[in-house]
């Protein structure tokens, strides 16, 4: 009845269809066993410099549990013991007040760039010089706040502010970048959605394009924030004179010099005596601390926010 | 092309349907003219995308453009609502009067406009947010805040899209979650929430399957009743069985350049462009000869 039949099939197709061949097979060990030993590099690397923070920081931080964080830093090096509650409010308050200053001139400009300007040369030049800004060196944003904002003020220009001034030139390019990428992202049929039942421009950039990146933008951000906690050089000049030289807690950023966990790194791994040295390791790790945790919140922001846009 | 006004024809699938019977009641010799197109020429920087394009689009029918790949059929239907301002490089020739008003007159705000002609995509584009929010999102454009009220519209035009039924237990859930079909009932929801006078439809079923479209296309039967509809289709038996109209493009070798440059050719009843057409190229394309 039936005009086919199933058939058997020939060696040669049998050979093409599953032949794999032997120098394919060993290229494909070598390139895997490759991949995986970078991996492991980096994580022994990593695992490295974790486990020598914490076996040398630990101690100081936990000893007198929670004086650590609740006293100011010990007048002198010499004397022993823990103490570094000044550089964690002062981390955190400049930190917070860069933050504060970069996101919103930072988004502001990503929006420029992406729904206004486009590739309008204004906004070519812009672009770049944001390129141009990323690459300068932290130092010379600190050292160019010294020079425009500190020493003009004389002692008075020391303060958490001008220091949050210098990591925000530090985070501005960072957020520009990451919003403008985000933004970039958002499918124009969103927009046209917008326009097409009567939505300015501005409108839909804020209820359709902005909450859209969100994600985008607050991890964007959060690693900008992160990056800014950990920076030494652009505070060198500008919140106290002296690195680490401020051992009492200032809440007030726009008054009175300040310090700074990274600071305190900086300066106590100077020191010759173990006690400073101890503190130094203790303010890695709180400084190691910190950045984790503002990693984790930006990590659980986003994946709440593109949960609820996707 | 015909101007008979007062020779309305059922829409060849869907004969004596009471949308139909609702508009050839409010449409009289003497019914207005929405569209009168002169003359419409769109240029893409130097490039002519369409030209030589005279229109009377009707109230109450629904109209549909055919015509190949490249014809200029959604770039003039983009001249309807203005949507071709937001490209930089268009450059719109000709005259648009809408309801008498030259749409690209001096003082004349896109956004505004945009109020009165709404628009379906190709792709079903919803925000991602709550199917209640894609609703209500045109009413707040207007300024709406009243929560009753925003309640009302949003259940209006879910029932006028043929939605609500199916949505209204979770309107607060992601509008993404629907299905492509509903994605583009909500959109046309969407777009009549802000009352439209008139509806553009870019290819709104190409995504869509055969009952998805059908659905849309029953749609679209009853919101003639009020609105006036005109579709883009690369689909000729959906012009053919959904539309009153039918504007049939094609495209013609530039004299200097290489490149294509649309022109309509003819515009009639539908049942004439299939039946019977004036036309060879269009007799060509409805056939399936070209195109």
């Amino acid at each position: 009845m039936e005009d086919v039949t199933s058939p058997v099939p020939s060696p040669e197709l049998l050979q093409d269809l599953v032949g794999v061949s032997g120098r394919r097979k060993i290229k494909n060990l070598v390139m895997t066993a490759l991949m995986v030993a970078s991996v492991l590099v980096i994580t022994v690397v990593l695992a490295f410099v974790l486990f020598t923070v914490i076996s040398k920081g630990w101690g100081i931080v936990h000893t007198k549990f929670p004086h650590w964080f609740t006293d100011d830093i010990p007048p002198t090096a010499r004397r022993v013991g823990p103490g570094m509650k000044a550089a964690i409010v002062g981390t955190i308050v400049t930190t917070m007040t860069a933050t504060a200053i970069a996101v919103p001139l930072g988004i502001a400009g990503a929006v420029y760039l992406n729904e206004y300007g486009k590739l309008n040369p204004f906004a070519r030049l812009l672009r770049f010089l944001t390129g141009v800004m990323a690459g300068v060196p932290s130092i010379v944003m600190g050292l160019f706040i010294y020079v425009f904002w500190v020493l003009p003020r004389q002692q008075e220009g020391l303060t958490g502010l001008a220091g949050a001034f210098a990591l925000a030139c530090l985070m501005l390019p960072i957020v520009v970048r990451a919003t403008e990428e985000m933004l970039r992202l958002v499918p124009q049929n969103l927009r046209d959605a917008s326009y097409a039942l009567g939505g300015t421009r501005s409108r839909t950039t804020l209820t359709v394009v902005i909450p859209k990146a969100s994600a985008g933008i607050i991890s964007g951000c959060l690693l900008a924030v992160a990056r800014a906690a950990g920076e030494t050089a652009p505070l060198i000049f500008t919140v106290s004179v002296g690195a680490g030289a401020v051992r009492n807690t200032n809440w007030n950023v726009f008054s009175g010099p300040n310090t700074a966990l990274s600071l305190q790194i900086y300066s106590n791994a100077k020191e010759t005596v173990a006690s400073a040295q101890d503190r130094g390791w203790g303010a890695a790790l709180t400084l190691i601390a910190l950045a984790f945790l503002f990693t984790i919140v930006a990590r659980v922001l986003s994946a709440r926010l593109s949960k609820k846009t996707q | 092309m015909t101007e008979t006004l007062t020779a309305q024809t059922p829409a060849v699938g869907h004969p004596g349907s009471p949308a139909d019977a609702a508009s050839s009641a409010s449409v009289g010799p003497k019914a207005d003219i929405v569209f009168d197109v002169r003359d419409l020429a769109v240029y893409y920087g130097a490039f002519t995308a369409v030209h030589e394009v005279n229109l009377r689009i009707r109230p109450n029918e629904i109209t549909a453009f055919i015509g190949p790949s490249g014809c200029g059929k959604s770039t003039v239907l983009r001249c309807f609502n203005r949507m071709n301002d937001t490209i930089k490089s268009a450059r719109v020739e000709g005259r648009i009067n809408y309801r008498g008003v030259d749409l690209y007159g001096q003082n004349v705000s896109a956004t505004q406009v945009r109020k009165h002609i709404g628009m379906v995509f190709q792709k079903p584009n919803p925000f991602p947010k709550s199917i209640y929010e894609n609703v209500a999102y045109g009413p707040r454009l207007t300024g709406m805040r009243n929560r009753a009220e925003l309640d009302a519209i949003v259940e209006t035009s879910l029932r006028g899209a043929a939605l609500w039924d199916e949505v209204k237990d979770r309107l607060k859930s992601s509008a993404l979650g629907l299905s492509g079909g509903q994605q583009q009932r909500l959109c046309i929801g969407r777009a009549l929430a802000v009352q439209p006078d008139v509806i553009l439809m870019d290819e709104p079923c190409s995504a869509l399957d055969p009952i998805a479209t059908a659905r849309i296309e029953d749609l679209m039967q009853e919101l003639k009743a009020t609105n006036t509809i005109i579709i883009v289709t690369h689909n000729m038996q959906q012009a053919a069985r959904a539309s009153d109209r039918t504007a049939f493009f094609t495209t013609e070798v530039n004299g200097e350049s290489d490149r294509r440059t649309g022109v309509l050719v003819e515009f009639d009843r539908t049942d004439r462009i299939f039946a019977n057409p004036a036309d060879e190229r269009t007799e060509a394309y409805v056939t399936g000869r070209f195109g």
